[in-house]
């Protein structure tokens, strides 16, 4: 297959996603001209499905944030939250959104979100969230609200009586403020034939995130992954166009596969993988690129990362379940990564760094969020005990730019990739 | 020494000794006692209490003992609470503890729950979750089986499963228990000076490391006292209701220094888990633990741990301010607390709403200086002098 060829295909699962995007907030901004009902929610433990099944249009104020940061507006939102008395401390995806509501809550593309009809306030591996609710509840007063409480899989297992506790939220405080918003009687055979497309959509996302197992690999499962997260994360898992965005990933990722590539960057293809490494913790969204490219300088792929299960762990084997539409609603939001007590997300690592041949494993720790960082420099401890590879330590945050210092990070991984390097030497020399 | 500064004295080296001294002699006692250690802020001892066990509150190490291991684990962004318990965890202070809980309040708590089961601290460690959700047969249902996992711990322990009658005796003492506190609130509401705020705190936090039984016999003295004798003097100060404290605890010298800049603590979140249930719960029913369930789910006081729509805090805020007739409200909170300092400006606004002056300040557990808190608090003493 010629060059050309590879890039015609290679752009058509970008084009696509980036298609289906601009056709989701087209349609937010017209929501209230085509009397469609809008929900607020968050991206761990979302349940898409379901509001899909209502012909209702999801908002999630995690991905204004991000989109926020990659465009540097995050910057003077969070100023204007802090301004209003949100101190300094907190994380910076709520003072981010709460800025940009503020400011007219412009969305990504330009064009005002409209505001909520409904807030689902589904409640996973995050504290903050439901502070963040709160907050957004007195924004919109008069705007129902509905709690879907996920508990923590503490003892590394998720019980049945706690789906028994999320399905009894579902049926009498989720469905019923659906239906009242949305006019609609609930469809179990609808919302049951969506799982079914949205487990078609997870299968390829884990055959495309298992590639990295491959060496050298053809994808970079952290930046890139990000991209490849994003339909399955949001508002098209369960539908048609999402199994079309990841049919067309994962017949561009053989491709890449059969060609012996390596990973598309920015910057361009990746020549030579010279490092393998294991990521936990979220990426920096306001310097997302430059931030990508000190690796692919160093000639470092991520093979495996922490931060796409935020919204599903996959590749653990979890499917959304037609044949048991609620149950597996409640199972998917309670197997969130962060929502994993933290002797399982150690051993989902340890795993990570064994199954996908890693070199090394780095923590980007993030400021604003406690949900991920508090208890890293225990995994960080203990990886390096059972995994014996070097582990690294950075430190930034999603969207505050106050917190991201290029050269400090620069040069700390400069050393660190010294140090992967003489490991390398050492053991060719064993 | 006169009784009370007896009592206080011994109530100051309880609640400070962080090797738990007490507790941990009592559980020397009887072979089969347990002993368990939770975290802010709520929990419901009465089951352990039943169970032949104490629950002893951990609030961290305060200003009293050096960190050195904790800051290897936690990053300079991460309040200071969990980097002291875990210095407690490596280090001796905690030996002797049969189990660990750690009640739902945010992901540092939630996460340090997790850093025990890996350091293998304790026979269990358990993150204890709070439903979000208060229907009977929803929320109701989630949390009488946390609490029947929690008893499963300790029957792994001990073989004692309480029965209907040892709940319900537990139930009673932790109901006179609340009654005393509030007790002693409400006779500081018109006598502030008879008991100052760092007596008061002394007294309630030493109930966290010694039994619910010791504890209602000093708070019976305490109140004993202060509802007769006269003690102190009436200063010209103003009344305050501290919030935002609930789970780091500030050190004894922010809440002196407060006190010392003309401000009458007149009600406080401090150690709001004794406080959590609002009334009693009944102890004379044939399912105590539906009970203990009901009074969570109706009667727990207002958090930034809970779900409040319906019932904001920022308005039970104010209502808490007008009947304790307070003059303003210090919001006082952890750096770095994101459940305290996410509420805080919406609390402010209701205040605002109310016309209830505020300020507010954040501290870490083992703030030495108190120079700049004292200045503030003086100044908003002044000010609200001056204009009322
Ligand atoms: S704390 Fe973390 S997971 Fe929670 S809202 Fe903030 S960034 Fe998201
Ligand atoms: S002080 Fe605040 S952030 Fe820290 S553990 Fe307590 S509740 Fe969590």
């Amino acid at each position: 297959m010629s060059k050309v060829q590879q890039e015609a295909i290679k752009e058509r699962s970008m084009v696509l996603q980036k298609d289906m995007l601009a056709k989701q907030f087209t349609e937010l901004s017209m929501a209230k001209e085509l009397g469609k009902k809008v929900v607020y929610t968050f991206v761990p433990g979302n349940l898409t499905e379901l509001i899909l099944s209502f012909d209702l249009l999801p908002v999630y104020p995690e991905i204004n944030a991000l989109q926020s940061g990659m465009r540097k507006k995050s910057a003077a939102y969070i100023r204007d939250a802090e301004k209003i008395g949100f101190s300094e401390d907190v994380c910076t995806y709520v003072k981010c959104d709460i800025g940009m509501m503020l400011n007219g809550n412009i969305g990504p593309t330009g064009e005002k979100l409209p505001e909520p009809d409904l807030l689902l306030l589904s409640y996973t591996g995050c504290f903050t969230f439901m502070k963040w609710f709160e907050n957004l509840e007195r924004l919109y007063p008069g705007v129902p609200v509905a709690m879907l409480h996920t508990p923590y899989q503490e003892d590394g297992k998720i019980t049945q009586d706690q789906v028994d506790y999320m399905v009894k939220q579902l049926k009498e405080e989720v469905i019923p403020k659906m239906e009242m918003v949305s006019g609609k009687k609930f469809d179990m055979d609808r919302l049951s034939s969506m799982l079914e497309k949205s487990a078609k959509s997870e299968d390829l996302l884990v055959k495309v995130l298992q590639s990295a197992k491959r060496v050298p690999s053809p994808i970079d499962a952290y930046f890139a992954g990000v991209y490849y997260i994003g339909p399955i994360f949001t508002a098209f898992r369960g539908t048609d166009e999402a199994v079309e965005y990841y049919q067309e990933l994962w017949n561009e990722v053989q491709e890449r596969m059969a060609a012996g590539l390596g990973p598309v960057t920015p910057e361009g293809e990746l020549k030579e993988e010279k490092f393998r490494l294991v990521m936990e913790g979220p990426p920096n969204w306001t310097n997302f690129r430059e931030f990508w490219k000190i690796f692919y300088d160093m000639g470092a792929v991520i093979v495996a990362s922490t931060y796409t299960k935020v919204g599903g762990t996959y590749d653990t084997g979890f499917r959304h379940d037609p044949s048991q539409p609620l149950e597996s609603l409640a199972k998917y939001c309670m197997g969130c990564y962060t929502n994993m007590n933290l002797p399982q997300r150690i051993d989902l690592i340890e795993n990570y760094v064994k199954e996908y041949k890693a070199d090394g494993f780095l923590i980007n720790s993030i400021k604003s969020c406690n949900s991920f960082s508090a208890g890293q420099l225990m995994i960080m401890r203990e990886i390096e005990k059972r995994a014996g590879i070097p582990v690294g330590f950075i430190e930034s945050d999603l969207v505050d730019p106050r917190y991201f210092s290029y050269a400090n990070i620069k040069n700390r991984l400069e050393s660190y990739f010294q140090m992967l390097e003489q490991r390398k030497i050492i053991l060719a020399q064993q | 020494m006169n009784r009370l500064d007896q009592i206080l004295d011994y109530c100051d080296t309880t609640a400070f000794d962080l090797h738990f001294t007490g507790a941990k002699k009592w559980k020397a006692e009887d072979a089969s006692r347990v002993l368990v250690g939770y975290l802010p802020i709520y929990f419901p001892r009465e089951v352990i209490h039943a169970a032949n066990g104490m629950a002893v509150g951990i609030m961290g190490s305060g200003d009293r003992k050096q960190i050195i291991k904790g800051d290897a684990y936690y990053q300079s962004y991460i309040c200071h609470l969990p980097r002291g318990v875990i210095e407690m965890g490596l280090d001796d202070n905690l030996k002797g503890f049969d189990g660990f809980i750690f009640p739902a309040i945010c992901d540092c708590i939630r996460n340090l729950s997790g850093m025990f089961r890996v350091a293998k601290k304790g026979k269990f460690s358990r993150y204890f979750d709070y439903p979000q959700n208060f229907k009977t047969h929803i929320g109701g249902d989630f949390y009488r089986e946390e609490i029947l996992k929690v008893l499963d711990d300790i029957k792994d322990i001990n073989g004692i499963k309480p029965d209907k009658e040892a709940l319900n005796k537990s139930i009673g003492l932790y109901n006179i228990n609340r009654r005393l506190i509030e007790r002693i609130y409400d006779i500081r509401q018109t006598y502030p000076w008879r008991l100052s705020a760092v007596e008061t705190y002394h007294v309630i936090r030493a109930g966290l490391a010694m039994t619910v039984e010791e504890h209602n016999s000093i708070l019976e003295e305490v109140v004993s006292i202060i509802e007769k004798n006269e003690r102190g003097e009436p200063m010209d100060n103003i009344r305050v209701v501290v919030s935002g404290s609930f789970c780091e605890q500030p050190p004894i010298g922010l809440i002196k220094s407060v006190e010392m800049a003309g401000c009458y603590i007149v009600d406080d979140d401090f150690m709001l888990g004794s406080r959590w249930i609002q009334g009693d719960i009944d102890d004379k029913t044939d399912d105590p633990i539906e009970a203990i369930v009901q009074a969570y789910l109706n009667q727990s006081t207002f958090s930034s741990a809970v779900y409040d729509v319906g019932n904001p805090k920022g308005k039970r805020l104010v209502e808490l301010v007008k009947k304790r007739k307070a003059d303003g409200v210090i919001f006082s909170a952890a750096s770095f607390c994101d459940p305290a300092l996410l509420d805080r400006p919406e609390m402010q606004k209701e205040c605002d709403a109310a016309g209830i002056p505020h300020i507010n300040f954040q501290y870490h557990e083992n703030t030495g200086q108190f120079k700049v808190i004292k200045e503030q608090a003086g100044t908003f003493s002044d000010s609200i002098k001056l204009w009322a």
